[in-house]
């Protein structure tokens, strides 16, 4: 175990350094730690290269006809004025597509998805037809000029009735479809939880509703596909998070052999599971290029945005909490309804329907436990696992964070004391939790203890009575949530059978500068930083003189990409193993050279050395000159200090954290100010503090949004009421506070490094212990629960007695 | 119609459709690519440029209104290799994670200091309150630009800091 180089407890708020003092000192640790990131340089000059900056010789531009209502057939299309106007090169139909079997493609959950519509429009928003024009003006004018005729049909919109007998039948291009039912799903024990509710003293139910919300990163998706008719090869530049996978499912869809597809991942604006997908765009564009023989670009704007790709939630749980009169725990269920829109393209593990919902018994122990899922068809966007959800934690940490202040407000308990009174303890790890998950570390109570310290919770509760005392509406909020993270094992977890594992390839170079190639794509994690970090630590080299490659299938081994917060977790095990890996191989090199046994040799970050001599070394740099030069190699080395690996999890890491959230409610406009926000957070080993940092501050402000302000709305007739900035609203610099933070270590005992991942903690944690803020805030009026987006609107109809969910 | 402005210091002269937006100018006429676009109904402020010191939204400007103006990108803000503070105190203090709306934030945070020197935070808040940041929570921008205005030198003042210490 490599042991960081900060203290494992400790607090971050507010400006630590005036500058970076680690880049400018000399003598700094080689490793883990407080790194400027190796991006900036060029961000900050505006020479970062993402995809709509992709331009090419003879690049055409492609454009989208969506679908105006959300279900209807289609009884014509008339594209003769669009082909006539000027500049436009092609108009394509779904029609155009059947022959080529591209009508329809799978999707990331075995269902199939149409690319353009040829039989009905499911979504408002659906793709309809795509035309190709010289320039983005020409393609969007001529969009207007195609004519196509639609028979309306009823919409399916609340998914409370998708499953009724007379509800319309979405999907009849599914032979036998006659109901709108995709799945239904369970764990844990459902005959050992009936039995415990019915010998409790206690039990409490809720509904709580996760609404639609969506990722809606600032850059929108896009690809510019470039396909060479004679020698057969597609080069395309696409806004993906999973380079590799991509270009595996686009070479089994399009027939162009997968060696003959060249996938580039540019500079990506931003992903939150938003480009895990393979959108009909990304296809028209290939198939754009190869109708008109020059590379296609294709970029939605805004409104396709949140309109047609990956939405996320959109769970209504219905949940039951049993316990006994002074506080312990005994059971929990969650029974969910589930919106999975038009095409079921949910991007998770196969196995996994309901992504990781089986986190939903949460830090705690219970005597039983059982959660079920039942997935539905709706005329609605397809999608459903992105926006940091880790696989649907979001759903089920939500969930039980809700229900556990839930039962302490039933039992008049001081929410913190019955988390503190039925958390998992320390000793009980390796932790089965009953649904089918095994935690692999956590020290829930210290983590607790030292988040309620740095927030002043006592001092908090004193300053609520007085407050109220006042007629004040203060509220604070926890969330205790526990993650898992960093799929697989490849044996239980696949996407679309791609088992889920990552490579690493690392190459010493002769001057003893290295290159590290890795499968997994950043979209603004900092991994050309924090990957070269890794391999820093494990084996001397500074950070600088080492490049780290990524996003770009010709040049990266195969792995599975950036998502569920698992780049850390399993690319970061992969490099720090493939270091290693290396390092053993310079021992022998080194042995050689200092004419030694490599059982005599000893480690210091850089260098072998003998053992009880620690000046007969050499350091990794020599050694690497040597392994390229002259000398004669010890027996079974072939020259070069290269290695390479395929990193198979043995499980999920499970970061967790502890979240407190100080709310202000105005009294007469229901509007929420969150005052104070402190997140404390274990992730196991620190790879750099200010990263780490980063994406906790995002994610807590993604939290804010979904609790305060973010939500994708329907009307009745399936028109999407969210489909642009003015109105999905995001959170600006204003409706945010300064982020507290602070940390415990708890390091994963199975990640080679320690190391759990961050990516989407506050995301998962931050939501319920704002809308927990605003229930304690309102409770003195008798409110028990509020659902999300906490408008003013929406409180102030809880203030009135009449809280209604959402959807 | 023909337009002819200065941008980022030097004149340039195109034949455009007049109803070119200006983002689009900057990143296709011009090939600056370094100004983004995020939305359609001037929410995002990935667009943003700096027209005769001001910040503007340019996807809500036609070129042709900046016809005869002076236009600032990200790109310019960069002088004869040595960066802007403003660029500086986005690295110092990790102002930035996908980089997407960092030149709009670059450019709002410059024209903040050039009008007011020393800003609290609240008036950092509100300066960038027109554009949004989905990665980074904003306060590490907030402190980005605080780091700008006590450092009014820039990167040598890094330098000289370390000298010292
Ligand atoms: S592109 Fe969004 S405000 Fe200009
Ligand atoms: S850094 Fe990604 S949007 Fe601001």
């Amino acid at each position: 175990m490599t042991l960081v180089e900060e203290p494992l407890v400790g607090a971050e708020h507010g400006r630590l350094h005036d500058h970076n003092p680690a880049a400018a000192d000399a003598d700094r640790p080689i490793g883990f730690g407080r790194l400027q990131r190796k991006e900036d340089p060029r961000f900050i000059r505006g020479q970062g290269r993402y995809t709509d900056d992709v331009v090419l010789p003879g690049m055409l531009h492609g454009a989208i006809l969506r679908a105006p209502v959300a279900h209807a057939r289609i009884v014509s299309i008339d594209t003769s004025e669009a082909l006539s106007r000027p500049g436009v090169r092609a108009v394509l139909t779904g029609k155009d597509l059947e022959p080529l079997k591209l009508a329809w493609i799978p999707t990331l959950s075995y269902d199939v998805q149409a690319v353009l519509a040829t039989d009905k429009v499911r979504f408002q928003g659906q793709e309809v037809a795509f035309v190709i024009a010289d320039d983005r003006y020409a393609a969007r004018d001529a969009l207007e000029s195609i004519v196509v005729d639609y028979d309306v049909l009823p919409p399916v919109v609340d998914l409370r009735h998708a499953l009724d007998a007379d509800a319309p039948v979405i999907r009849d291009d599914i032979e036998g479809r006659a109901d709108n039912h995709i799945a239904d799903w369970e764990c844990g024990d459902e005959a050992a939880t009936r039995a415990v509710f019915a010998a409790a003293d206690v039990v409490v139910a809720q509904e709580i509703v996760y609404p639609r919300v969506h990722p809606a990163p600032m850059e929108t998706c896009g690809a510019v596909a470039d396909f060479n008719a004679v020698s057969g090869e597609l080069t395309l530049y696409e806004t993906s998070q999973a380079p590799h996978a991509h270009r595996t499912i686009i070479a089994m869809v399009s027939g162009i052999p997968e060696h003959k597809i060249h996938l580039i991942s540019p500079d990506i604006g931003g992903g939150f599971g938003n480009k895990v997908g393979i959108y009909p765009g990304y296809v028209l564009a290939i198939v754009g290029s190869i109708v008109t023989g020059h590379p296609v670009k294709w970029m939605e704007d805004r409104s396709e945005n949140l309109m047609s790709t990956s939405f996320a939630r959109d769970y209504i749980m219905q949940g039951e909490i049993a316990a006994t009169k002074d506080g312990r725990l005994l059971g929990i269920r969650a029974n969910v309804l589930a919106d999975h829109g038009a095409f079921n393209g949910t991007a998770q593990p196969t196995k996994y329907p309901a992504g990781f919902f089986n986190l939903f018994p949460g830090s705690y122990t219970w005597d039983a436990v059982y959660g079920k899922v039942t997935s539905v068809y709706t005329n609605k966007a397809p999608g459903g696992v992105a926006y940091a959800c880790s696989f649907r934690v979001t759903e089920a940490s939500y969930f039980v964070e809700r229900m556990i202040d839930r039962l302490a407000l039933e039992l008049k308990m001081d929410p913190a004391e019955l988390r503190l009174k039925n958390f998992i303890r320390p000793e009980q790890f390796p932790y089965d939790n009953k649904a089918g998950f095994e935690y692999d570390s956590g020290q829930y109570e210290k983590t607790m203890r030292h988040a309620m310290g740095l927030i002043g919770y006592d001092q908090l509760r004193q300053e609520q009575v007085e407050k109220r005392a006042r007629g004040e509406l203060m509220g604070i909020g926890i969330s205790f949530f526990t993650e898992g993270v960093g799929a697989g094992p490849r044996k239980h977890m696949d996407i679309l059978g791609l088992g889920m594992a990552d490579g690493a390839e690392l190459r010493i170079h002769p001057t003893g500068k290295a290159v590290v190639r890795i499968s997994v794509q950043s979209q603004g994690q900092a991994h050309e930083t924090t990957f070269a970090q890794i391999v820093a630590e494990e084996i001397g080299i500074p950070p600088e003189d080492i490049e780290v490659v990524h996003g770009d299938t010709d040049r990266t081994p195969f792995g599975l990409g950036t998502y569920g917060s698992r780049s850390t977790p399993v690319s970061g095990a992969a490099v720090a193993l493939v270091t290693r890996k290396v390092r053993d191989k310079a021992r022998l090199i080194a042995a050689a050279m200092l004419e030694t046994r490599p059982e005599d040799l000893e480690w210091a970050k850089g260098r072998w050395f003998v053992k009880g001599d620690p000046t007969a070394s050499r350091t990794i740099q020599e050694i690497a000159m040597a392994a390229h030069g002259t000398m004669e190699l010890p027996d079974g080395v072939d020259g070069n200090l290269d290695a390479e690996v395929t990193y198979d999890p043995p499980n999920l890491t499970y970061p967790y954290g502890a979240y407190f959230c100080v709310t202000d409610i105005d009294r007469g406009t229901g509007k929420v100010t969150v005052r104070r926000f402190l997140a404390v957070d274990d992730c196991g080993t620190r790879i750099n503090p200010m990263v780490i940092e980063g994406q906790v501050h995002g994610g807590l402000t993604d939290g804010v949004g979904m609790a305060l302000m973010e939500i994708i709305e329907f009307d009745p007739e399936g028109n999407n009421l969210g489909g642009s900035f003015m109105d999905y609203l995001i959170p600006t610099a204003m409706e945010v506070p300064d982020w507290e933070t602070g940390f415990t270590v708890t390091p994963s005992p199975h990640h080679p490094i320690g190391a759990k991942g961050i990516g989407e903690s506050a995301t998962v944690g931050s939501p319920a212990a704002i809308v927990n803020s605003v229930i304690d805030a309102l409770s003195p009026l008798g409110v028990t629960g509020i659902d999300m987006p906490c408008t003013p609107g929406r409180v102030w109809d809880a203030m009135q007695g009449h809280a209604t969910p959402p959807i | 119609m023909h337009v002819t402005m200065s941008v980022n210091g030097e004149d340039v002269a195109k034949d455009i459709e007049p109803r070119t937006l200006l983002v689009h100018f900057i990143r296709d006429d011009l090939g600056l690519t370094g100004t983004h676009w995020g939305c359609d109904t001037s929410n995002c402020g990935t667009c943003v440029v700096s027209l005769d010191g001001t910040p503007v939204k340019s996807c809500t400007v036609l070129a042709a209104m900046a016809d005869g103006h002076a236009v600032r990108t990200v790109e310019g803000l960069e002088t004869a290799g040595t960066l802007d503070p403003i660029q500086q105190g986005f690295i110092e203090e990790h102002g930035l994670q996908c980089g997407f709306c960092t030149p709009g934030m670059l450019i709002t945070g410059r024209e903040l200091l050039d009008r007011n020197p020393h800003p609290t935070e609240l008036e950092i808040r509100e300066a960038i309150s027109g554009q949004i940041c989905r990665c980074t929570g904003y306060a590490t921008i907030v402190r980005a630009i605080q780091w700008a205005a006590d450092h009014p030198a820039g990167a040598a003042a890094v330098e000289q800091e370390t000298v010292q210490s």
